[in-house]
């Protein structure tokens, strides 16, 4: 086997919020509390103790202003002891991703044995910035020394000043937003409309067949509302089981309104939710008395140019983390390939065709992907990990594959495998 | 120095003496005659010390500045003379205090209670740490007497007597923070450095500083407790209070509302004279007995685990709780505010579980809302809640306390679950109000970890909990339930398994008679209108609202079950039930509830359990056939066994129920009345009204053996 020095990662459990669009059920809950929520529902799910984690480690793409570092939040949960260390980090679409790949490094390495890897996205809870103009002369007035001072400082606001800029999903490299990537790769690639909106039925077909026959359910923690008018959240609310192909094609496109081909329905949607993995080392899960779903064999980033194919570094990544793994893509079981859009999904599946390898969708994303059930930024990682985890058990694979594409022109995948 | 029997000092920089009050083999200081004797020696040595220029006064205690005065002594007192004298020695000891030629500052870091807080009023200045542990307060009427050492006159005058009446007369203790806030204390500091701002203090005052206080209050302040005119206004507002609350059964208030005016009015000296009177007279008399009886009782009951040889009790860190309910809620809330485990509770379906949530989390809420937590702690504590409709984590729980419906399968159900899913050390407590716990256990694997945990409604405010074992339970069940309760922030009492165990086993048959007094024709709000006159915080039939009257019902059909006739129900309530009308929780019982609100009696009730009110017997009678009902019941109760000792029997009804504390509790008040004199009441009610009143054999027994149950 080729990983380091040969300490295996065991994948234990993983569990998530239910995955809800932004701006519906969960849009009073801050992200940190859904991270909090979802770790403390995998300790109390798996019976493991706190103290016995050694590292809690988050991903989050916009946090908020006021928890900047939301893992440290998690960690000082009363259920666990104070002295968790604990960091966030953005990996983009990929940060759970990560943090389940940092998690792996710390535990091959010897530097832990059990590790909560976990990500979170309330995109109802966006900072919102203040205008440049504002910032400055806020920032100004705070140092005045005297009344006036500060007040001349005040008297150069103009109403323009005032509104408020929101973050965008813009590439600050190329101003590119993520939709007009994903435009010009269905252009390039050739990928016509009726194939994505095929690809995103599709998704919202095995995701609630998933749903009902409580594969996904068994992932998702219900969301007990803290006021006593909300009603509890079982279920992802994004998943269409009243959608079809025409009703689909009635949409228009919403990033290039004459030639393009990306519309709502064959895109993710923004999407509110947290998602956590337990992580350890063989031995501690042993001597723990878990026994683990599955274990991680490898992972790979990669990245493109971002003024190039956005969303197409994928290509690059799985083939690395196969190498890394000493396996062929036909070794693979089951694979699960995040889908920020239908046209990203289809350019993945050509470009990794394009390598000779067959593409065998009978093992792909089998309970649909994040085009259906949603997607946090933060989070859509380590609910790949768990659900690809988990899918591997009932199908008994020996091996499976996990691949996403990330803002900046990256590309993340991690190889799984079981016993 | 030579240490006397708790001070010591030594001189530090700047002519600085520093004073540490530690007294010898008592976990906490408390002021007795061999300390005020400590006190006067160590002032007349300061006094004398020409190198001593100002003073700093510490405790040597980690978490108690000084308790109070030492209650064992004050018991001691026989007459109101004796107890004035000691009062006045007192006070002339802390005006030698507040007189001293040299500064005084004190730093406060712990309860600084009475005694304590009328000694820190003496000093000339006073530092507080912002600890929680530093509660500060004049409890004194809470004993029924009032704060004689010169309180009643300091604190209204460095506060206004707004302030000074809010603190002496409810005999609240109060958070270092608050008392900052109303001006008792001048400084508020982080506990680290207590020790060097008041050392600081005391050598700025040394070196001609004065302390400057603001007229406390501001114009508000001046306009009410500025000038006589305002505080007539104020006094005349507290007085009326003060009756309202306490009907005339308590006199300590009013007496302390006396000495604080009078010593407003008429000066200082006039003041203390007055205070000392009233102490003398409030130490002597029967309330104040009783109420430092029941001290006494429950400080004993937090050291008593109820069995012989207690083990050492399981530390409870993860409390499962069954049934999210409203009693499940409030045994999770106050699980988790007093005692700070982590509970995961468990419900048959979510949005059951979501409610409990809720339920639970209110009490987090009003904590929060009250200042009683910050909105950190509240943050960290809330994080404790969570619940499924699984058993899971019910893994490491230590505990499980299962408040589901009252009926023996569905808790046998339940018990077999938990035993599923927790290690076999866990113990399993049913939160039943009736039902035998060796019948629940029967289904158990392993009975001996099965006991009962009677919590009473609503759990966040009542202070008892019955604690059951059967037959079968471990010691050490039993010493990890007491504990608990105790961790809970109630007062346990360990109770016989027997039907209605302790509380139920007295009340049936008061609320049973209650019933049958309605169906006689009394009117309702007359039948609760004496019993709070009595005492009672609040009348039976009000009490059966807020039961709940399905409850009551089930109650009575248990207790008829196993006792028979002498608790046959009353048939006039099985109507109530019928028509939804189960009390507050059905928004209607006896009484209409608008928005949470109780309202007026609803007069189609009368129709309901056909009866007119008209009268009934008169309100002596009424009175004396409720009353005597429960003592006869309370004593079968004690000749049974159900109870240890009669100490733990009057904890429980005075905690459990609200049993006038004044009167002691029903197996002291039995003693007041004298066992023959009940007999004989009993024997002449049972001739009249019937074989209810039999007066028990444990009465008889007394009457004949001519003693009490309190010898």
């Amino acid at each position: 086997m080729p990983v380091g020095n040969g300490r295996r990662v065991a994948v234990v459990a993983g569990y998530r919020t239910p995955f809800c669009k932004s701006g519906t059920s969960l849009k009073d809950a801050r992200a940190v509390d859904l991270a909090r929520f979802v770790t403390r529902e995998l300790l109390e799910r798996t019976d493991l103790n706190g103290a016995d984690v050694n590292a809690v480690i988050f991903g989050q793409v916009v946090p908020s202003a006021l928890v900047p570092n939301v893992a440290r939040e998690v960690s000082l949960l009363p259920q666990f002891p104070k002295e968790i260390p604990a960091y966030s980090l953005n990996r983009a679409c990929a940060s759970s991703g990560q943090a389940a790949a940092n998690a792996y490094d710390e535990i091959t390495l010897g530097t832990a044995d059990v590790v909560i890897a976990g990500g979170v996205e309330s995109l109802s809870d966006i900072p919102i910035l203040a205008s440049r103009r504002l910032a400055d002369i806020l920032v100004e007035a705070s140092k005045a020394k005297s009344v006036g001072a500060r007040l001349r400082s005040f008297s150069r606001i103009r109403p323009r000043d005032l509104v408020p800029v929101s973050p965008a999903i813009a590439e600050p490299s190329t101003g590119e937003s993520m939709g007009q990537s994903a435009e010009k790769m269905a252009k390039e690639n050739h990928i016509t409309r009726e194939a994505q909106d095929r690809w995103a039925l599709r998704s919202h077909t095995l995701a609630a067949k998933g749903t009902d026959d409580g594969r996904i359910t068994a992932e998702v923690v219900p969301w007990l509302p803290e006021r006593s008018r909300e009603v509890v959240i079982t279920a992802d609310n994004g998943i269409r089981r009243d959608t079809s192909l025409e009703q689909m094609a009635k949409l228009k496109p919403v990033f290039d309104r004459r030639y393009g081909s990306v519309t709502a329905a064959n895109s993710s949607p923004l999407t509110d939710g947290a998602s956590a993995v337990l992580l350890m080392s063989e031995a501690a899960a042993r001597a723990l008395g878990y026994t683990p779903l599955t274990y991680i064999r490898s992972y790979a980033v990669a990245a493109v140019d971002p003024g190039w194919q956005l969303l197409q570094a994928p290509i690059f990544a799985v083939p690395k983390a196969l190498e890394r793994a000493g396996l062929a893509w036909k070794d693979l079981g089951v694979i699960e390939v995040h889908e920020a859009f239908a046209a990203q999904v289809l350019s993945n599946l050509q470009g990794w065709a394009a390598k000779g390898w067959e593409i065998n969708e009978a093992i792909i994303n089998v309970m649909g992907g994040s085009i259906a059930i949603g997607h946090p930024f933060g989070a859509t990682g380590t609910r790949l990990v768990t659900t690809l985890s988990h899918e591997m058990v009932r199908r008994d694979a020996q091996f499976g594959l996990l691949s996403i594409c990330a803002q900046g022109g990256m590309g993340f995948a991690m190889v799984l495998e079981r016993n | 120095m030579a240490p006397g029997a708790a001070l010591t000092w030594e001189l530090g920089e700047g002519g600085v003496a520093v004073v540490t009050f530690d007294l010898k083999g008592e976990p906490v200081n408390k002021i007795s005659r061999a300390v005020k004797q400590d006190v006067q020696a160590t002032f007349e040595a300061l006094e004398h010390d020409a190198s001593v220029k100002a003073i700093a006064f510490f405790s040597g205690k980690p978490d108690t500045f000084i308790a109070g005065a030492d209650i064992e002594e004050f018991v001691g007192l026989t007459t109101a003379a004796e107890a004035e004298r000691l009062s006045a020695q007192g006070q002339e000891l802390l005006e030698r205090v507040a007189r001293f030629p040299k500064p005084v500052a004190v730093g406060i870091h712990g309860a600084c209670l009475g005694g304590g807080l009328e000694f820190a009023l003496a000093c000339r200045y006073r530092v507080a740490s912002d600890h929680a542990r530093t509660q500060i307060g004049l409890p004194e009427v809470q004993l029924g007497i009032l704060p004689g050492a010169g309180g009643c006159q300091r604190l209204p005058r460095l506060i206004g007597a707004r302030a000074a009446l809010d603190m002496i007369l409810a005999g609240k203790v109060e958070p270092a923070r608050k008392a900052f806030r109303v001006g008792i204390v001048d400084e508020l500091v982080p506990h680290a450095i207590l020790k060097e701002i008041t050392i600081a203090a005391a050598q700025r005052m040394a070196a001609g500083w004065r302390p400057r206080r603001r007229r406390p209050g501001g114009f508000t302040g001046w306009l009410l407790d500025g000038n006589p005119l305002g505080r007539r206004l104020v006094f005349r507002a507290a007085r009326k209070q003060v009756l309202a609350q306490t009907r005339g059964n308590y006199p300590a208030p009013l007496a302390a509302l006396d000495a604080v005016e009078h010593g407003l009015k008429h000066g200082m000296a006039a003041g203390f004279k007055r205070e000392a009177e009233l102490f003398g007279q409030l130490a002597v008399t029967d309330v104040s007995r009783k109420l430092v009886q029941i001290f006494f009782a429950t400080t004993a009951l937090k050291k008593d685990f109820g069995i012989p040889g207690p083990p050492a009790p399981t530390t409870v860190q993860r409390l499962g709780v069954v049934g999210a309910g409203f009693m499940g809620a409030g045994i999770a809330g106050t699980a988790i505010v007093h005692a700070g485990v982590d509970v995961r509770m468990k419900d048959a379906d979510l949005p059951r579980v979501a409610k409990g949530l809720t339920a639970a989390r209110e009490i987090l809420d009003d904590r929060l809302k009250r200042r009683r937590i910050t909105k950190y702690e509240y943050t960290r504590l809330v994080a404790l809640l969570s619940g499924s409709d699984t058993y899971a984590g019910f893994g490491r729980a230590e505990l499980v306390i299962e408040a589901v419906f009252e009926d023996l399968q569905v808790k046998q159900q339940v018990l077999r679950e938990v035993e599923g899913t927790t290690r076999d050390e866990a113990v399993f407590a049913s939160n039943t109000s009736t039902i035998p716990i060796h019948r629940i256990a029967e289904a158990a694997g392993r009975p001996e970890r099965v006991i009962g945990m009677h919590f009473f409604s609503p759990v966040a405010r009542m202070p008892l909990v019955e604690v059951i074992p059967s037959a079968r339970t471990l010691p050490v069940v039993v010493s990890t339930a007491v504990a608990f309760g105790r961790r809970m922030g109630k007062t346990p009492i360990v109770v016989k398994d027997s039907p209605g165990f302790w509380i139920n086993r007295i009340l049936t048959p008061y609320m049973n008679e209650a019933g049958q007094l309605l169906v006689e024709g009394v009117a309702i709000e007359e039948l609760d209108r004496l019993m709070v006159e009595f005492g009672f915080p609040v009348g039976p039939i009000t009490l059966m609202d807020e039961v709940g009257l399905d409850v009551g019902e089930k109650v009575v059909g248990v207790m008829h079950e196993a006792f028979g006739e002498r608790f046959n129900p009353v048939p006039a309530f099985a109507g109530m039930v019928k028509s939804g009308r189960l009390g507050r929780k059905a928004g209607k019982g006896f009484y209409q509830y608008t928005g949470g609100k109780k309202g007026g009696v609803d007069p189609g009730v009368y129709e309901l359990i056909g009866a007119h009110p008209n009268g009934g017997p008169r309100p002596a009678e009424i009175i004396q056939r409720l009353v005597l009902v429960m003592l006869n019941e309370a004593a079968r109760g004690v000749g049974e066994g159900i109870v240890r000792t009669p100490r733990d029997g009057d904890v429980g009804a005075i905690f459990g129920f609200g049993f006038p504390p004044f009167r002691g509790g029903p197996l002291r008040h039995a003693d007041d009345l004298g066992a023959a004199r009940v007999v004989g009441e009993l024997e002449r009610l049972a001739d009249r009204y019937g074989a209810r009143f039999a007066p028990s054999d444990a009465l008889r027994d007394l009457a004949q053996r001519n003693t009490k149950f309190y010898p």
